[in-house]
Protein backbone atom coordinates (compact mmCIF):
# COMPACT_ATOMS: atom_id res chain seq x y z
CA UNK A 1 0.00 0.00 0.00
CA UNK A 2 3.36 2.04 0.54
CA UNK A 3 3.02 3.04 -3.31
CA UNK A 4 -0.62 4.58 -3.48
CA UNK A 5 -0.65 8.13 -2.63
CA UNK A 6 -3.65 7.89 0.11
CA UNK A 7 -6.34 10.25 0.47
CA UNK A 8 -7.74 10.17 3.82
CA UNK A 9 -10.89 12.13 4.18
CA UNK A 10 -12.89 12.53 7.44
CA UNK A 11 -16.48 12.39 6.44
CA UNK A 12 -18.15 10.37 3.68
CA UNK A 13 -20.84 13.43 3.62
CA UNK A 14 -21.09 14.63 -0.16
CA UNK A 15 -21.63 18.08 0.94
CA UNK A 16 -18.56 18.28 2.86
CA UNK A 17 -16.61 17.32 0.01
CA UNK A 18 -17.32 19.63 -2.59
CA UNK A 19 -15.65 22.11 0.10
CA UNK A 20 -12.79 20.45 1.09
CA UNK A 21 -11.97 18.78 -2.30
CA UNK A 22 -12.37 21.49 -4.91
CA UNK A 23 -9.41 24.02 -3.65
CA UNK A 24 -6.96 21.74 -4.42
CA UNK A 25 -8.44 20.10 -7.56
CA UNK A 26 -8.16 23.54 -9.25
CA UNK A 27 -4.59 24.46 -8.04
CA UNK A 28 -3.55 21.24 -9.21
CA UNK A 29 -5.88 22.07 -12.32
CA UNK A 30 -3.94 25.66 -12.64
CA UNK A 31 -0.51 23.92 -12.45
CA UNK A 32 -1.30 21.67 -15.19
CA UNK A 33 -2.32 24.44 -17.24
CA UNK A 34 1.09 25.90 -16.48
CA UNK A 35 2.66 22.54 -17.89
CA UNK A 36 0.14 22.89 -20.63
CA UNK A 37 1.65 25.45 -21.93
CA UNK A 38 5.58 24.05 -22.11
CA UNK A 39 3.64 21.00 -23.34
CA UNK A 40 2.35 22.78 -26.46
CA UNK A 41 5.01 24.61 -26.97
CA UNK A 42 6.94 20.83 -27.95
CA UNK A 43 3.56 19.88 -29.50
CA UNK A 44 4.90 21.07 -32.22
CA UNK A 45 8.14 19.72 -32.58
CA UNK A 46 6.79 16.16 -31.85
CA UNK A 47 3.22 16.19 -33.34
CA UNK A 48 3.55 14.43 -36.81
CA UNK A 49 4.32 16.58 -39.89
CA UNK A 50 1.20 16.27 -42.13
CA UNK A 51 -1.45 16.69 -39.70
CA UNK A 52 -4.25 15.49 -42.72
CA UNK A 53 -2.18 12.68 -44.15
CA UNK A 54 -1.11 11.23 -41.23
CA UNK A 55 -4.86 10.63 -39.82
CA UNK A 56 -5.51 9.42 -43.38
CA UNK A 57 -3.31 7.16 -43.66
CA UNK A 58 -4.31 5.17 -40.07
CA UNK A 59 -6.67 2.57 -40.56
CA UNK A 60 -7.35 -0.30 -38.32
CA UNK A 61 -8.97 -3.38 -39.26
CA UNK A 62 -11.97 -4.10 -37.01
CA UNK A 63 -11.15 -6.84 -34.14
CA UNK A 64 -12.33 -8.47 -31.02
CA UNK B 1 -20.98 -13.25 0.70
CA UNK B 2 -19.45 -11.64 -2.68
CA UNK B 3 -17.09 -13.57 -3.99
CA UNK B 4 -13.05 -12.00 -4.59
CA UNK B 5 -13.53 -10.09 -7.44
CA UNK B 6 -10.59 -11.59 -9.40
CA UNK B 7 -10.14 -9.27 -12.44
CA UNK B 8 -8.30 -8.48 -15.87
CA UNK B 9 -8.12 -6.57 -18.76
CA UNK B 10 -7.54 -7.77 -22.54
CA UNK B 11 -6.37 -4.93 -25.05
CA UNK B 12 -6.14 -5.03 -28.68
CA UNK B 13 -3.86 -2.25 -30.06
CA UNK B 14 -4.04 -0.28 -32.95
CA UNK B 15 -0.66 -1.17 -34.82
CA UNK B 16 0.99 0.85 -37.78
CA UNK B 17 3.43 -0.36 -40.37
CA UNK B 18 5.09 2.96 -41.44
CA UNK B 19 7.57 2.85 -44.70
CA UNK B 20 6.58 -0.82 -45.41
CA UNK B 21 3.75 -4.15 -45.85
CA UNK B 22 1.09 -2.09 -44.16
CA UNK B 23 -0.22 -6.23 -43.36
CA UNK B 24 -1.56 -5.82 -39.98
CA UNK B 25 -1.57 -9.85 -39.30
CA UNK B 26 2.20 -9.92 -40.47
CA UNK B 27 3.04 -7.11 -38.49
CA UNK B 28 1.45 -8.06 -35.37
CA UNK B 29 3.46 -11.60 -35.50
CA UNK B 30 6.15 -10.28 -36.33
CA UNK B 31 5.87 -7.75 -32.98
CA UNK B 32 5.22 -10.77 -30.91
CA UNK B 33 7.43 -13.21 -31.87
CA UNK B 34 10.32 -10.07 -31.92
CA UNK B 35 9.33 -10.27 -27.88
CA UNK B 36 9.32 -14.32 -27.18
CA UNK B 37 12.41 -14.74 -28.88
CA UNK B 38 14.48 -11.62 -28.57
CA UNK B 39 13.00 -10.19 -25.01
CA UNK B 40 11.30 -12.80 -23.36
CA UNK B 41 13.55 -15.66 -24.94
CA UNK B 42 10.66 -17.52 -23.95
CA UNK B 43 8.43 -19.91 -26.62
CA UNK B 44 5.66 -21.53 -24.40
CA UNK B 45 2.62 -21.48 -27.14
CA UNK B 46 -1.00 -21.15 -25.66
CA UNK B 47 -3.40 -24.35 -25.19
CA UNK B 48 -6.48 -24.12 -27.09
CA UNK B 49 -8.31 -26.89 -25.36
CA UNK B 50 -11.75 -25.97 -23.43
CA UNK B 51 -11.69 -22.47 -25.49
CA UNK B 52 -15.66 -21.92 -26.14
CA UNK B 53 -16.21 -17.88 -26.84
CA UNK B 54 -19.46 -19.35 -28.41
CA UNK B 55 -21.34 -20.19 -25.46
CA UNK B 56 -24.06 -17.90 -24.31
CA UNK B 57 -24.93 -16.90 -20.84
CA UNK B 58 -28.36 -16.85 -21.34
CA UNK B 59 -28.60 -20.69 -22.07
CA UNK B 60 -28.56 -21.31 -25.61
CA UNK B 61 -26.38 -21.73 -28.21
CA UNK B 62 -25.64 -19.63 -31.11
CA UNK B 63 -29.05 -18.70 -32.21
CA UNK B 64 -28.00 -17.61 -35.50
CA UNK B 65 -25.51 -15.11 -33.95
CA UNK B 66 -21.51 -14.95 -35.17
CA UNK B 67 -19.25 -16.89 -32.40
CA UNK B 68 -16.12 -15.40 -32.40
CA UNK B 69 -13.49 -17.35 -34.58
CA UNK B 70 -10.52 -18.83 -32.49
CA UNK B 71 -7.41 -18.65 -35.28
CA UNK B 72 -4.73 -21.38 -34.12
CA UNK B 73 -2.71 -20.68 -36.83
CA UNK B 74 -1.84 -17.42 -35.30
CA UNK B 75 1.14 -16.19 -32.72
CA UNK B 76 0.38 -17.13 -29.49
CA UNK B 77 2.56 -16.75 -26.36
CA UNK B 78 2.31 -17.08 -22.36
CA UNK B 79 4.61 -15.01 -20.53
CA UNK B 80 6.46 -16.00 -16.94
CA UNK B 81 3.61 -12.98 -15.81
CA UNK B 82 0.94 -15.25 -16.61
CA UNK B 83 -0.49 -12.92 -19.21
CA UNK B 84 -1.16 -13.91 -23.15
CA UNK B 85 0.59 -11.97 -25.54
CA UNK B 86 -1.05 -12.93 -28.89
CA UNK B 87 -2.49 -12.11 -32.31
CA UNK B 88 -6.03 -11.58 -32.14
CA UNK B 89 -7.95 -10.73 -35.61
CA UNK B 90 -5.77 -7.75 -36.67
CA UNK B 91 -4.40 -6.56 -33.72
CA UNK B 92 -1.68 -7.95 -30.81
CA UNK B 93 -3.35 -8.19 -27.80
CA UNK B 94 -2.46 -8.38 -24.14
CA UNK B 95 -4.85 -10.21 -21.67
CA UNK B 96 -3.30 -9.51 -18.38
CA UNK B 97 -2.69 -12.44 -16.24
CA UNK B 98 -5.78 -12.78 -13.11
CA UNK B 99 -6.05 -10.18 -10.71
CA UNK B 100 -6.24 -9.80 -7.06
CA UNK B 101 -7.56 -6.13 -7.38
CA UNK B 102 -8.26 -3.10 -9.47
CA UNK B 103 -4.92 -1.59 -8.17
CA UNK B 104 -3.36 -4.80 -9.28
CA UNK B 105 -4.78 -4.62 -12.49
CA UNK B 106 -3.56 -1.38 -12.94
CA UNK B 107 -0.29 -2.79 -12.49
CA UNK B 108 -0.95 -5.26 -14.96
CA UNK B 109 -2.45 -2.85 -17.76
CA UNK B 110 0.90 -0.53 -17.15
CA UNK B 111 3.44 -3.83 -17.68
CA UNK B 112 1.21 -4.71 -20.71
CA UNK B 113 2.18 -1.21 -22.22
CA UNK B 114 5.94 -1.64 -21.42
CA UNK B 115 5.56 -5.31 -23.33
CA UNK B 116 3.99 -3.05 -26.18
CA UNK B 117 7.48 -0.57 -26.31
CA UNK B 118 9.72 -3.38 -25.62
CA UNK B 119 8.31 -5.44 -28.35
CA UNK B 120 8.07 -2.79 -30.75
CA UNK B 121 11.68 -1.62 -30.16
CA UNK B 122 13.18 -5.53 -30.36
CA UNK B 123 10.24 -5.61 -34.03
CA UNK B 124 11.92 -2.43 -35.16
CA UNK B 125 15.79 -4.44 -34.84
CA UNK B 126 15.01 -7.20 -36.90
CA UNK B 127 13.40 -5.58 -40.08
CA UNK B 128 15.97 -3.53 -42.15
CA UNK B 129 13.86 -2.35 -45.24
CA UNK B 130 13.64 0.94 -42.82
CA UNK B 131 10.01 0.38 -41.77
CA UNK B 132 8.73 0.85 -38.87
CA UNK B 133 6.27 -0.01 -36.35
CA UNK B 134 3.69 1.81 -34.53
CA UNK B 135 1.68 0.90 -31.59
CA UNK B 136 -1.44 2.41 -30.73
CA UNK B 137 -3.37 2.13 -27.14
CA UNK B 138 -6.61 3.29 -28.32
CA UNK B 139 -10.03 1.77 -29.70
CA UNK B 140 -10.82 3.09 -32.97
CA UNK B 141 -9.53 4.09 -36.31
CA UNK B 142 -11.91 7.75 -36.60
CA UNK B 143 -13.28 5.69 -39.82
CA UNK B 144 -15.89 3.66 -38.24
CA UNK B 145 -13.06 0.68 -36.83
CA UNK B 146 -13.19 0.13 -33.25
CA UNK B 147 -11.42 -2.89 -31.58
CA UNK B 148 -11.54 -3.74 -28.06
CA UNK B 149 -10.42 -3.59 -24.45
CA UNK B 150 -12.25 -6.08 -22.70
CA UNK B 151 -12.87 -6.72 -19.25
CA UNK B 152 -13.14 -9.87 -17.16
CA UNK B 153 -14.49 -9.86 -13.58
CA UNK B 154 -14.88 -13.60 -11.55
CA UNK B 155 -18.62 -14.12 -10.44
CA UNK B 156 -20.53 -16.58 -8.71
CA UNK B 157 -22.54 -18.91 -10.71
CA UNK B 158 -25.28 -18.81 -8.21
CA UNK B 159 -25.98 -14.82 -9.14
CA UNK B 160 -28.94 -14.88 -12.12
CA UNK B 161 -27.63 -13.52 -15.58
CA UNK B 162 -30.95 -11.65 -15.59
CA UNK B 163 -30.10 -9.79 -12.28
CA UNK B 164 -26.49 -8.92 -13.72
CA UNK B 165 -27.77 -7.44 -17.12
CA UNK B 166 -30.43 -5.23 -14.67
CA UNK B 167 -27.67 -4.64 -12.38
CA UNK B 168 -24.41 -3.47 -14.54
CA UNK B 169 -26.70 -1.98 -17.35
CA UNK B 170 -26.98 1.48 -15.72
CA UNK B 171 -23.34 1.09 -14.76
CA UNK B 172 -22.05 0.39 -18.26
CA UNK B 173 -23.90 3.36 -20.05
CA UNK B 174 -22.73 5.45 -17.42
CA UNK B 175 -19.62 5.16 -15.73
CA UNK B 176 -17.79 6.62 -18.93
CA UNK B 177 -18.28 10.04 -17.72
CA UNK B 178 -15.13 9.31 -15.88
CA UNK B 179 -13.91 5.98 -17.60
CA UNK B 180 -14.01 7.08 -21.33
CA UNK B 181 -10.69 8.17 -23.38
CA UNK B 182 -12.29 10.76 -25.11
CA UNK B 183 -12.98 11.22 -29.13
CA UNK B 184 -12.71 14.26 -31.71
CA UNK B 185 -15.86 13.60 -33.72
CA UNK B 186 -17.98 10.65 -34.48
CA UNK B 187 -17.80 8.05 -36.72
CA UNK B 188 -20.85 5.99 -37.16
CA UNK B 189 -24.25 7.23 -37.75
CA UNK B 190 -25.68 7.23 -34.30
CA UNK B 191 -25.13 10.53 -33.93
CA UNK B 192 -26.37 11.86 -37.42
CA UNK B 193 -28.05 14.92 -37.88
CA UNK B 194 -26.09 16.32 -34.69
CA UNK B 195 -22.80 18.23 -34.51
CA UNK B 196 -20.11 16.25 -32.87
CA UNK B 197 -16.99 18.17 -32.11
CA UNK B 198 -15.93 15.59 -29.03
CA UNK B 199 -17.23 12.59 -27.28
CA UNK B 200 -16.29 11.07 -23.45
CA UNK B 201 -15.74 7.46 -25.11
CA UNK B 202 -13.81 6.03 -27.94
CA UNK B 203 -16.57 3.32 -27.97
CA UNK B 204 -20.09 4.22 -27.10
CA UNK B 205 -21.19 4.71 -30.73
CA UNK B 206 -20.56 1.49 -31.35
CA UNK B 207 -22.89 -0.14 -29.20
CA UNK B 208 -26.00 -0.82 -30.48
CA UNK B 209 -27.74 -3.49 -28.26
CA UNK B 210 -28.47 -4.58 -24.92
CA UNK B 211 -27.59 -7.92 -24.48
CA UNK B 212 -26.07 -10.56 -26.82
CA UNK B 213 -22.83 -12.46 -27.54
CA UNK B 214 -21.68 -10.52 -30.49
CA UNK B 215 -17.87 -8.87 -29.75
CA UNK B 216 -17.54 -7.22 -33.69
CA UNK B 217 -21.13 -6.30 -34.93
CA UNK B 218 -24.24 -5.35 -33.31
CA UNK B 219 -22.04 -5.15 -30.01
CA UNK B 220 -23.89 -5.30 -27.06
CA UNK B 221 -23.52 -3.21 -23.68
CA UNK B 222 -23.47 -6.48 -21.62
CA UNK B 223 -21.49 -9.68 -23.50
CA UNK B 224 -23.32 -13.08 -22.84
CA UNK B 225 -19.58 -14.73 -23.70
CA UNK B 226 -20.24 -18.01 -21.54
CA UNK B 227 -16.85 -18.97 -21.10
CA UNK B 228 -15.73 -19.28 -17.32
CA UNK B 229 -12.20 -20.99 -17.94
CA UNK B 230 -12.64 -22.43 -14.24
CA UNK B 231 -15.15 -24.55 -12.51
CA UNK B 232 -18.64 -23.70 -14.74
CA UNK B 233 -20.45 -24.82 -11.54
CA UNK B 234 -18.87 -22.47 -9.33
CA UNK B 235 -18.07 -19.86 -11.39
CA UNK B 236 -18.88 -17.48 -14.33
CA UNK B 237 -16.51 -15.08 -16.09
CA UNK B 238 -18.78 -11.43 -17.13
CA UNK B 239 -16.65 -10.57 -20.45
CA UNK B 240 -16.86 -7.19 -20.57
CA UNK B 241 -16.95 -4.91 -23.94
CA UNK B 242 -18.54 -1.91 -23.24
CA UNK B 243 -15.27 -0.28 -22.06
CA UNK B 244 -12.37 2.07 -23.68
CA UNK B 245 -8.08 1.26 -23.28
CA UNK B 246 -7.24 3.66 -20.74
CA UNK B 247 -3.93 5.54 -20.40
CA UNK B 248 -4.56 7.33 -17.07
CA UNK B 249 -4.27 5.05 -14.18
CA UNK B 250 -6.51 6.77 -11.87
CA UNK B 251 -9.39 6.30 -14.58
CA UNK B 252 -8.10 2.22 -15.46
CA UNK B 253 -9.09 1.77 -10.94
CA UNK B 254 -12.24 3.34 -11.20
CA UNK B 255 -13.29 2.04 -14.35
CA UNK B 256 -12.38 -1.67 -12.96
CA UNK B 257 -13.11 -1.24 -9.01
CA UNK B 258 -16.64 0.55 -9.00
CA UNK B 259 -17.34 -2.46 -11.76
CA UNK B 260 -16.06 -4.65 -9.13
CA UNK B 261 -18.21 -2.90 -6.68
CA UNK B 262 -20.85 -3.45 -8.86
CA UNK B 263 -21.09 -6.89 -9.34
CA UNK B 264 -20.26 -7.74 -6.05
CA UNK B 265 -23.73 -5.90 -4.73
CA UNK B 266 -25.41 -7.68 -7.51
CA UNK B 267 -24.00 -11.00 -6.30
CA UNK B 268 -25.22 -9.87 -2.71
CA UNK B 269 -28.79 -8.58 -4.57
CA UNK B 270 -28.10 -4.96 -3.06
CA UNK B 271 -29.73 -3.10 -4.38
CA UNK B 272 -31.62 0.90 -3.28
CA UNK B 273 -35.49 1.79 -3.05
CA UNK B 274 -35.37 3.57 -6.90
CA UNK B 275 -34.91 1.32 -9.84
CA UNK B 276 -32.12 2.76 -11.95
CA UNK B 277 -33.37 0.79 -15.29
CA UNK B 278 -33.10 3.00 -18.36
CA UNK B 279 -35.93 2.72 -20.48
CA UNK B 280 -33.38 2.99 -23.67
CA UNK B 281 -30.02 1.89 -22.01
CA UNK B 282 -28.41 2.08 -26.26
CA UNK B 283 -29.66 5.56 -26.97
CA UNK B 284 -28.86 6.52 -23.37
CA UNK B 285 -25.03 5.39 -23.29
CA UNK B 286 -24.74 7.45 -27.08
CA UNK B 287 -26.47 10.46 -25.27
CA UNK B 288 -24.22 10.24 -22.30
CA UNK B 289 -20.87 10.86 -24.58
CA UNK B 290 -22.14 13.97 -26.04
CA UNK B 291 -23.08 15.36 -22.76
CA UNK B 292 -20.02 17.41 -20.99
CA UNK B 293 -21.94 18.88 -18.93
CA UNK B 294 -23.82 15.51 -17.60
CA UNK B 295 -26.91 17.44 -17.34
CA UNK B 296 -28.60 15.66 -20.04
CA UNK B 297 -31.72 14.13 -18.90
CA UNK B 298 -32.30 10.30 -19.52
CA UNK B 299 -35.27 8.37 -19.58
CA UNK B 300 -35.78 5.75 -16.91
CA UNK B 301 -37.54 2.43 -17.47
CA UNK B 302 -40.03 4.04 -14.73
CA UNK B 303 -41.43 7.41 -16.82
CA UNK B 304 -39.03 9.21 -14.73
CA UNK B 305 -35.27 10.97 -15.81
CA UNK B 306 -32.14 10.93 -14.20
CA UNK B 307 -28.96 12.25 -15.53
CA UNK B 308 -25.73 10.05 -15.98
CA UNK B 309 -24.19 12.17 -12.55
CA UNK B 310 -27.05 11.07 -10.70
CA UNK B 311 -26.67 7.44 -11.67
CA UNK B 312 -23.62 7.34 -10.70
CA UNK B 313 -24.32 8.99 -7.47
CA UNK B 314 -26.66 6.61 -6.62
CA UNK B 315 -24.63 3.66 -7.47
CA UNK B 316 -21.94 5.11 -5.34
CA UNK B 317 -24.33 5.98 -2.37
CA UNK B 318 -25.57 2.25 -2.60
CA UNK B 319 -22.04 0.91 -2.69
CA UNK B 320 -21.05 3.02 0.37
CA UNK B 321 -23.78 1.42 2.42
CA UNK B 322 -22.83 -1.67 1.20
CA UNK B 323 -19.34 -1.53 2.72
CA UNK B 324 -20.44 -0.34 5.66
CA UNK B 325 -23.10 -2.93 6.09
CA UNK B 326 -20.99 -5.70 5.01
CA UNK B 327 -17.38 -4.85 4.03
CA UNK B 328 -14.91 -4.86 1.46
CA UNK B 329 -13.45 -8.14 1.67
CA UNK B 330 -14.43 -9.19 -1.83
CA UNK B 331 -12.18 -6.43 -3.16
CA UNK B 332 -8.75 -7.64 -2.93
CA UNK B 333 -6.25 -6.48 -0.97
CA UNK B 334 -6.67 -4.40 2.63
CA UNK B 335 -7.53 -0.51 1.63
CA UNK B 336 -8.30 -1.02 -1.74
CA UNK B 337 -12.11 -1.17 -1.55
CA UNK B 338 -12.36 1.91 0.38
CA UNK B 339 -9.65 3.57 -1.94
CA UNK B 340 -12.07 2.86 -4.76
CA UNK B 341 -14.70 4.47 -2.77
CA UNK B 342 -12.90 7.30 -1.84
CA UNK B 343 -11.74 8.16 -5.30
CA UNK B 344 -15.37 7.18 -6.70
CA UNK B 345 -16.35 10.07 -4.49
CA UNK B 346 -13.95 12.49 -5.27
CA UNK B 347 -14.23 12.03 -9.26
CA UNK B 348 -18.00 12.68 -9.08
CA UNK B 349 -17.42 15.50 -7.01
CA UNK B 350 -15.27 16.57 -9.57
CA UNK B 351 -17.55 16.54 -12.64
CA UNK B 352 -19.85 17.99 -10.98
CA UNK B 353 -18.28 20.93 -9.89
CA UNK B 354 -15.03 21.73 -12.17
CA UNK B 355 -14.64 18.53 -14.79
CA UNK B 356 -11.48 20.05 -15.79
CA UNK B 357 -9.94 19.19 -12.32
CA UNK B 358 -9.74 15.87 -13.35
CA UNK B 359 -7.29 16.56 -15.93
CA UNK B 360 -4.48 15.19 -14.15
CA UNK B 361 -6.61 11.68 -13.02
CA UNK B 362 -9.13 10.66 -16.19
CA UNK B 363 -8.13 10.36 -19.85
CA UNK B 364 -11.06 12.24 -21.67
CA UNK B 365 -10.60 15.50 -19.33
CA UNK B 366 -6.84 15.20 -19.96
CA UNK B 367 -7.35 14.64 -23.77
CA UNK B 368 -10.05 17.63 -24.11
CA UNK B 369 -7.99 19.81 -21.91
CA UNK B 370 -4.97 19.16 -23.91
CA UNK B 371 -7.31 20.01 -26.92
CA UNK B 372 -8.57 22.99 -26.24
CA UNK B 373 -5.34 24.44 -24.94
CA UNK B 374 -3.96 23.97 -28.60
CA UNK B 375 -7.37 25.19 -29.96
CA UNK B 376 -6.98 28.42 -28.49
CA UNK B 377 -3.13 28.98 -29.22
CA UNK B 378 -3.69 28.00 -33.26
CA UNK B 379 -7.23 29.36 -33.73
CA UNK B 380 -8.68 26.10 -35.17
CA UNK B 381 -11.88 24.52 -35.66
CA UNK B 382 -13.56 21.71 -34.50
CA UNK B 383 -13.40 19.67 -37.70
CA UNK B 384 -9.11 20.74 -38.45
CA UNK B 385 -7.27 17.40 -39.26
CA UNK B 386 -4.60 18.78 -36.45
CA UNK B 387 -7.26 17.94 -33.65
CA UNK B 388 -7.95 14.62 -34.77
CA UNK B 389 -3.86 14.13 -34.85
CA UNK B 390 -3.63 15.09 -31.59
CA UNK B 391 -6.49 12.47 -30.16
CA UNK B 392 -4.69 9.68 -32.25
CA UNK B 393 -1.36 10.53 -30.88
CA UNK B 394 -2.50 11.11 -27.30
CA UNK B 395 -2.35 7.23 -27.89
CA UNK B 396 0.68 6.49 -29.36
CA UNK B 397 3.32 4.39 -27.36
CA UNK B 398 6.28 5.21 -28.15
CA UNK B 399 7.81 7.35 -25.51
CA UNK B 400 9.25 9.79 -28.33
CA UNK B 401 5.77 10.33 -29.49
CA UNK B 402 3.01 9.77 -26.81
CA UNK B 403 1.21 13.23 -25.75
CA UNK B 404 -0.37 11.14 -22.95
CA UNK B 405 3.23 10.60 -21.56
CA UNK B 406 4.19 14.37 -21.37
CA UNK B 407 0.91 14.94 -19.16
CA UNK B 408 1.44 14.67 -15.31
CA UNK B 409 -1.14 12.60 -14.76
CA UNK B 410 -1.35 10.82 -11.05
CA UNK B 411 0.52 7.60 -10.75
CA UNK B 412 -0.74 5.03 -8.40
CA UNK B 413 1.60 2.19 -9.03
CA UNK B 414 4.97 2.72 -8.86
CA UNK B 415 6.82 2.44 -12.01
CA UNK B 416 9.61 -0.42 -10.34
CA UNK B 417 6.51 -2.40 -9.83
CA UNK B 418 5.34 -2.01 -12.96
CA UNK B 419 8.76 -2.92 -14.69
CA UNK B 420 8.76 -5.86 -12.31
CA UNK B 421 4.92 -7.04 -13.27
CA UNK B 422 6.35 -7.50 -16.67
CA UNK B 423 8.13 -10.62 -15.58
CA UNK B 424 6.78 -11.48 -12.07
CA UNK B 425 3.22 -13.01 -11.81
CA UNK B 426 0.78 -11.57 -9.50
CA UNK B 427 0.66 -13.74 -5.62
CA UNK B 428 -2.83 -14.06 -5.05
CA UNK B 429 -4.14 -15.98 -8.33
CA UNK B 430 -3.48 -19.07 -10.01
CA UNK B 431 -1.49 -16.78 -12.39
CA UNK B 432 1.14 -17.07 -9.96
CA UNK B 433 1.31 -21.24 -10.23
CA UNK B 434 1.26 -20.47 -14.31
CA UNK B 435 4.11 -17.92 -14.60
CA UNK B 436 6.46 -19.57 -11.75
CA UNK B 437 6.11 -23.09 -13.68
CA UNK B 438 6.99 -21.08 -16.84
CA UNK B 439 9.79 -19.21 -15.27
CA UNK B 440 11.35 -22.35 -13.72
CA UNK B 441 11.07 -25.16 -16.17
CA UNK B 442 10.55 -23.02 -20.18
CA UNK B 443 11.05 -26.10 -21.95
CA UNK B 444 8.81 -28.68 -19.90
CA UNK B 445 5.41 -26.29 -20.10
CA UNK B 446 4.69 -27.52 -23.76
CA UNK B 447 1.31 -25.08 -23.75
CA UNK B 448 -0.68 -23.06 -21.39
CA UNK B 449 -4.09 -21.60 -21.01
CA UNK B 450 -6.05 -19.80 -18.44
CA UNK B 451 -7.16 -23.10 -16.68
CA UNK B 452 -4.00 -25.47 -17.51
CA UNK B 453 -0.66 -25.98 -17.79
CA UNK B 454 0.98 -28.75 -20.00
CA UNK B 455 3.87 -30.40 -19.44
CA UNK B 456 6.01 -32.70 -21.63
CA UNK B 457 8.51 -35.07 -19.39
CA UNK B 458 10.17 -36.14 -21.72
CA UNK B 459 9.36 -40.22 -22.32
CA UNK B 460 5.63 -40.08 -20.82
CA UNK B 461 3.01 -38.96 -22.44
CA UNK B 462 2.26 -35.28 -22.22
CA UNK B 463 0.53 -34.61 -18.61
CA UNK B 464 -2.28 -31.65 -18.21
CA UNK B 465 -2.21 -29.81 -14.73
CA UNK B 466 -5.43 -28.71 -14.36
CA UNK B 467 -5.87 -24.96 -13.03
CA UNK B 468 -10.22 -24.65 -12.55
CA UNK B 469 -10.14 -22.62 -9.33
CA UNK B 470 -8.42 -18.63 -10.24
CA UNK B 471 -8.01 -18.51 -6.24
CA UNK B 472 -5.65 -21.52 -5.94
CA UNK B 473 -2.36 -22.11 -7.26
CA UNK B 474 -1.67 -18.52 -5.59
CA UNK B 475 1.77 -18.09 -3.75
CA UNK B 476 0.61 -18.95 -0.66
CA UNK B 477 -0.79 -22.29 -1.29
CA UNK B 478 2.35 -23.68 -3.80
CA UNK B 479 5.28 -21.46 -2.79
CA UNK B 480 6.89 -23.85 -0.47
CA UNK B 481 6.11 -26.76 -2.98
CA UNK B 482 7.43 -24.66 -5.94
CA UNK B 483 10.46 -24.27 -3.98
CA UNK B 484 10.82 -27.65 -2.64
CA UNK B 485 10.63 -29.05 -6.06
CA UNK B 486 13.85 -29.89 -8.48
CA UNK B 487 12.16 -31.42 -11.34
CA UNK B 488 8.77 -30.89 -13.20
CA UNK B 489 8.73 -34.60 -12.78
CA UNK B 490 9.07 -34.33 -8.77
CA UNK B 491 6.15 -31.58 -9.30
CA UNK B 492 3.49 -33.67 -11.02
CA UNK B 493 4.71 -36.43 -8.47
CA UNK B 494 4.21 -34.66 -5.56
CA UNK B 495 0.81 -32.94 -7.46
CA UNK B 496 -0.83 -36.32 -8.11
CA UNK B 497 0.31 -38.31 -4.99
Amino acid sequence: MAEREQKKRASPERADEVVEEVPAASAAGDKLKAELDDLLDEIDEVLEDNAEEFVRNYVQKGGE
Amino acid sequence: MAIPKVCGIETEYGIQVVGGDPNPIAASSLLINAYAHDVARQQTEWDFEDEAPGNDARGFAREGSMPPQVETHLVNTVLTNGARFYVDHAHPEFSTPECSDALECVRYDRAGEVVLIRAMEAADLTVRDGSHLVIYKNNSDGKGNSYGTHENYLMDRAAPFTRIVAGVTPHFVTRQIFAGAGKVGAETSVHDGQRVDFQLSQRAEFFEEQVGLETTLKRPIVNTRDEPHADPHRYRRLHVIVGDANLAEVATFLKVGTTSLVLAMIEDDVSGSRSLALADPVTAMHEVALDRTFSRPLRMADGSTATALAIQWELYSLARKYADDRGLECMGAEGIGEEVLSRWENVLNGLETDPMSLAGQLDWVAKLQLIEAYRQRHGCAWDDPRLAALDLQYHDLRPSRSLFARLDTERIVAEASVVAAVVEPPRGTRAWFRGQCLKKWPTAVVTANWDSLVFDLGADPLRRVPMMDPLKGTAEHVEELLNACASPSELLDRLSG
